[in-house]
């Protein structure tokens, strides 16, 4: 559409990029079971604000349900994760 | 002309904002050393990277003239579910005893209620003793 937000949009499509790639460290190296809980966590989060930022490059609406299923899917898959840590079994 | 700038720059500003809080928290949950200050970094991008982005969206959606209100869905949706998932993160650092300082004791309790066992899971045979198996 316009110069300015494209190039707002380069720069967040950058930060959002490392801010995954910094995680997925995280991820991979996290000393402590709960470290990588909450690294897929932010990973979600993470994948909300990309896929939100593709529909606003795309200049479409129709992106917004996946963003919000991945949000839906993230926030019940840690808190699975978090109650298999905690009592060993999801749904006692 | 010039509010089509000024709606311009805000959307620039807004995406940028995200952009840049999103990059804090992980930076943060990268360089952060304990595993409970790590819990606090990811809550930036958590609520102001995706709201800023998320708003960012409305605001571009209403200059177009198609504008509605179903990315707050997300934004409450986001404000809703986060301190429960990071309560539920704490209490697996706390429960896998993974806290650099030990919590205190509780005045009343022996234990804190998520490191208390209920009786029937404790195991109470002598040491040698063979398994009971339960009554059929």
């Amino acid at each position: 559409m316009t110069d300015l937000i494209d190039l707002a949009l380069l720069f967040t499509f950058g930060c959002i990029g490392l801010s995954l790639l910094l995680t997925m460290l995280r991820l991979i190296a996290g000393p402590t079971l709960g470290d990588r809980v909450l690294a897929l966590d932010t990973l979600s989060i993470n994948a909300v604000s990309l896929i939100v930022l593709i529909g606003i490059a795309g200049r479409t609406q129709l992106l917004f349900e996946a963003a919000l299923i991945i949000a839906m899917l993230g926030f019940v898959s840690t808190v699975a994760y978090c109650r298999f840590a905690l009592r060993g079994d999801i749904i006692e | 002309m010039t509010m089509d700038l000024f709606l311009e720059g805000l959307v620039a500003l807004l995406i940028v904002i995200g952009g840049i809080f999103t990059l804090v928290g992980s930076v943060g949950l990268l360089k952060l050393s304990r595993p409970m200050p790590r819990l606090h970094a990811p809550t930036k991008a958590s609520t102001l990277g995706v709201g800023a982005i998320l708003m960012a969206s409305m605001v571009l959606a209403f200059w177009r003239g198609e504008g509605s209100l179903h990315e707050l869905l997300i934004t409450c949706f986001m404000f809703v579910t986060a301190p429960i998932s990071a309560l539920f993160i704490a209490k697996v650092h706390l429960h896998r005893g993974e806290m650099a300082v030990a919590p205190p004791h509780p005045p009343k309790d022996d234990v804190w209620a998520t490191l208390d066992t209920p009786e029937e899971d404790l195991d109470l045979r002598k040491p040698g003793e063979t398994p009971v198996t339960p009554a059929e």
